[in-house]
This record gives C-alpha cells, structure tokens and sequence, in this order.
C-alpha cells in the first residue's frame, strides 16, 4: 500500500515535469495536457485529469487509494522548440515502454537543467537577416535591405538587453520598438534609407507575437477557452506595446 | 520571384534560429515558409482575397508540417510555427497602429479588422488540416479495430 503510493507520486513528478517544461518552453496548452495523460495511461494510470492554463498545471491520478492531485505554478515562459521536441521524444519512448519512471525522471531532469539556445549574437543576427529578407518580402525596395537588417538586430537585441535590465516585457518592448523607429527614421534623414514605413515593418517583425496569437486561437478553438483568451491578452499586450514604442515616434517626428 | 522565394526561405529559417527549433530541422522549416509564402504570394498576386489566400497557404503549411512531424518524429509545432510567420499581419497591424495615431480612425479600425481576420484565418487554416488529420488517423484506427474483431 505504502509502495503504492510512493509510486504514485513518482508517476505524477514526472509526467508534472514534463508538463512543466513543455509550457515554459512555449507548447500549447492541449499538447501539454495530452502529453501528461498519455504518460499517465503508459505507467498504468488510465484515469489521469489535467487542468493547464499558460500560467499553471493542475494534476491529477486516480488510483485505488484517494484521487492524488497537485499543482504547479508557472512563472516564467520562453520559447525553445529544441525542448518541446526533447520532451515529445521522451513522451515517445515511454508510451513503448522503453522508459521507466525513474530513467525518464532523470532525462528530463537533464533536459531541465540544459540550455541548448543559441548564443545571443547568432540570435542577434538570425533577426537581423529575417528582418532584411521580411523588406524584401513585402515589396521593399533593396537599397533598404541594411537599414532594415540594422534596425532588425539592433531591436531584437536591445530587446533581450532591456529585458535583463527591467524585468517587465511590455517596457522592454517598447523601448526595442522605439529604438528600431528611431534608427528607421534616422536612416532616411540621412538618405540611407527610403521609405521609412518598409523599414519599421520589416525590424518589427521578430518582436511580433506571432506564435502568441496563433497560438491562442488555436487553444481557443480546441476548446480551452481559459488560456486561449489569456494568451490572446499577452499577445494584445506585446502588440500594443510594439505600436505605442512606433507611435512616440511617429508623433516626435512625422507630426 | 526568385528573391520572394528566397528571401521567404531565410526569413523561415532564421525565425526558426529565435525560437531555437533543433537544428537539423532549420531547413525544413525554411522549406515549409518558404512553400506557404510563395502560395500566399502567387494568390495575392493573382487578385484572389487576402484572407482566402491565408487560409490556403496556412492549411497547406500545416499539412507540410504534419508529413514532416510522421516523418521526422518531431512537434509539428516546430514546422508550423516558423512557416506561418511571414503570414502573420505584421505589416498591416502596423499600417493600423500609425493610423491610429495620426487620428485616422476610420481607417485604423478597418485596418485593425483585417488583420485580426487574416490572424484568424492563419488559425482557421492551421485547425482544419489537423482536423483532416484527425479524422484519417480515426478512420485508420476504425478499420484496425474492425479487422482485429473478425
């Protein structure tokens, strides 16, 4: 009896933590319901109700003693694809039963404790060149090619810097956004630039929350309203402070 | 064309290098942003509707995705996401934002509808193919479970 129940609470830190690092890593809010519960059914739990919101997990497994639930709080959310599919794989090999609990307790311990980011200047200039290619894309000339790339990696890095600084993601996207105006609006004084909207649009583009919103219509359709509307005010959130960062300078400089 | 088509690849994949998607799959979500823009693009070109053509080439991604995720045991999440950011409305949210503050309102506000429509159907094109997807694998699934009970 007293086994049982130990196991049972192993059963639930791993499939919690698989949970966890799903969400913080930037998965849906159902995948990280649906890894859970398949967990769960692979160590023989087939009564397992899973409650996810981008802000916490609640669990729990039925047995044959009481209904064991618990919960976990999420605070902080990134997005790092690498570990949503580590996880997915680990998911994977404990669904065929090549997995304990305990082996994959201490896999995705390790896949935690890991970083596999890349290093901020390939980031940098990862958005820097998107930032170029999204001028092109939307019908900018190519003499704004390198404003735009300039702006874009300025922006996305300031963003990172600003964010270690403040703590709070609408501030530090406003200051990125009102630096790429800035650097838009100087390149055209200048007469290195041309057409000042093109620019801004393109090194806007990787602070856009893109994955936000498609995300959170996503969750919504599927059915999970709660996160669904909350990943929707994020994404409100990141969008308006983008357009008010464009806005102050529009109004200093184009009034 | 050929700079739509490749400018559209390195945007993919680079989006893909920010949201730290596993290496080896960079190229594949290139190729999927790639092949989802440039359906966008020859659509738009072709005077069919904005919104229309977003639903098309957000379903077509989606469906890339999912072959891809079967084929390289990994989250479609991963495909997709990187291949539908050149369709997101990024341009024309920031149309209606600068508009808003030049006091246009009328124009901001239709501005702001449409690209909330087009992210809509982004979402609309995503959901209908894993939809399809679901309803093949369910059928598949049926006729295993009838064969097993002959």
């Amino acid at each position: 009896m007293d086994k049982q129940l130990t196991f049972t609470y192993e059963i639930m830190d791993v499939c919690l933590l698989a949970g966890k690092i799903m969400l913080q890593s930037g998965a849906e809010t159902y995948r990280v319901e649906d890894t859970m519960t398949r967990m769960a059914a692979a160590f023989g739990f087939s009564h397992s109700h899973s409650y996810v919101t981008p802000t916490g997990i609640i669990f729990s497994v039925e047995g044959k003693e009481p209904t064991k639930t618990k919960l976990i709080r999420i605070a902080e959310r990134t997005t790092d694809l690498e570990k949503v599919a580590l996880v997915n794989g680990i998911s994977r090999k404990i669904s065929s039963g090549e997995f304990t609990a305990d082996e994959a307790y201490q896999e995705l311990k390790i896949v935690e404790r890991a970083s596999h980011t890349y290093p901020l200047w390939v980031q940098g200039v990862a958005a820097a060149v998107s930032s170029g290619c999204f001028l092109i894309m939307f019908m900018g000339k190519w003499p704004d090619f390198l404003p735009a790339v300039i702006a874009g990696g300025v922006g996305f890095i300031s963003l990172i810097y600003f964010h270690r600084l403040v703590p709070i993601k609408f501030f530090s996207e406003f200051l990125a956004s009102f630096l790429i105006g800035l650097l838009a609006f100087l390149f055209v004084k200048t007469g290195a630039g041309m057409e000042v909207d093109k620019i801004i649009i393109g090194s806007v583009m990787p602070l856009v929350p893109g994955l936000l919103i498609t995300n959170a219509v996503r969750d919504l359709m599927a059915g999970h309203l709660v996160s669904g509307l909350s990943k929707g005010a994020e994404a409100f959130l990141t969008a308006f402070a983008i357009g008010s960062g464009i806005a102050l300078v529009f109004s200093i400089f184009a009034a | 064309m050929i700079e739509q088509l490749i400018t559209s690849f390195i945007a993919s994949a680079a989006f893909g290098m920010i949201f730290n998607a596993p290496r080896k799959s960079l190229i594949k979500c290139g190729f999927v942003g790639m092949l989802g823009w440039i359906i966008y693009y020859i659509m738009v070109e072709n005077r069919l509707d904005t919104i229309f053509s977003t639903v098309v080439a957000s379903f077509v991604i989606a469906v890339t995705g999912q072959i891809f995720s079967k084929i390289y045991k990994t989250p479609v999440i991963i495909f997709s996401v990187a291949g539908v950011i050149p369709l997101v409305p990024g341009g024309m949210a920031y149309d209606a934002m600068r508009n808003f503050v030049q006091n246009d309102y009328n124009i901001a506000i239709s501005l702001a509808a449409k690209a909330f429509m087009v992210s809509g159907s982004i979402a609309i094109g995503l959901v209908f193919s894993e939809v399809i997807n679901q309803a093949i694998r369910q059928t598949q699934l049926n006729r295993l479970n009838k064969g097993q009970g002959r």
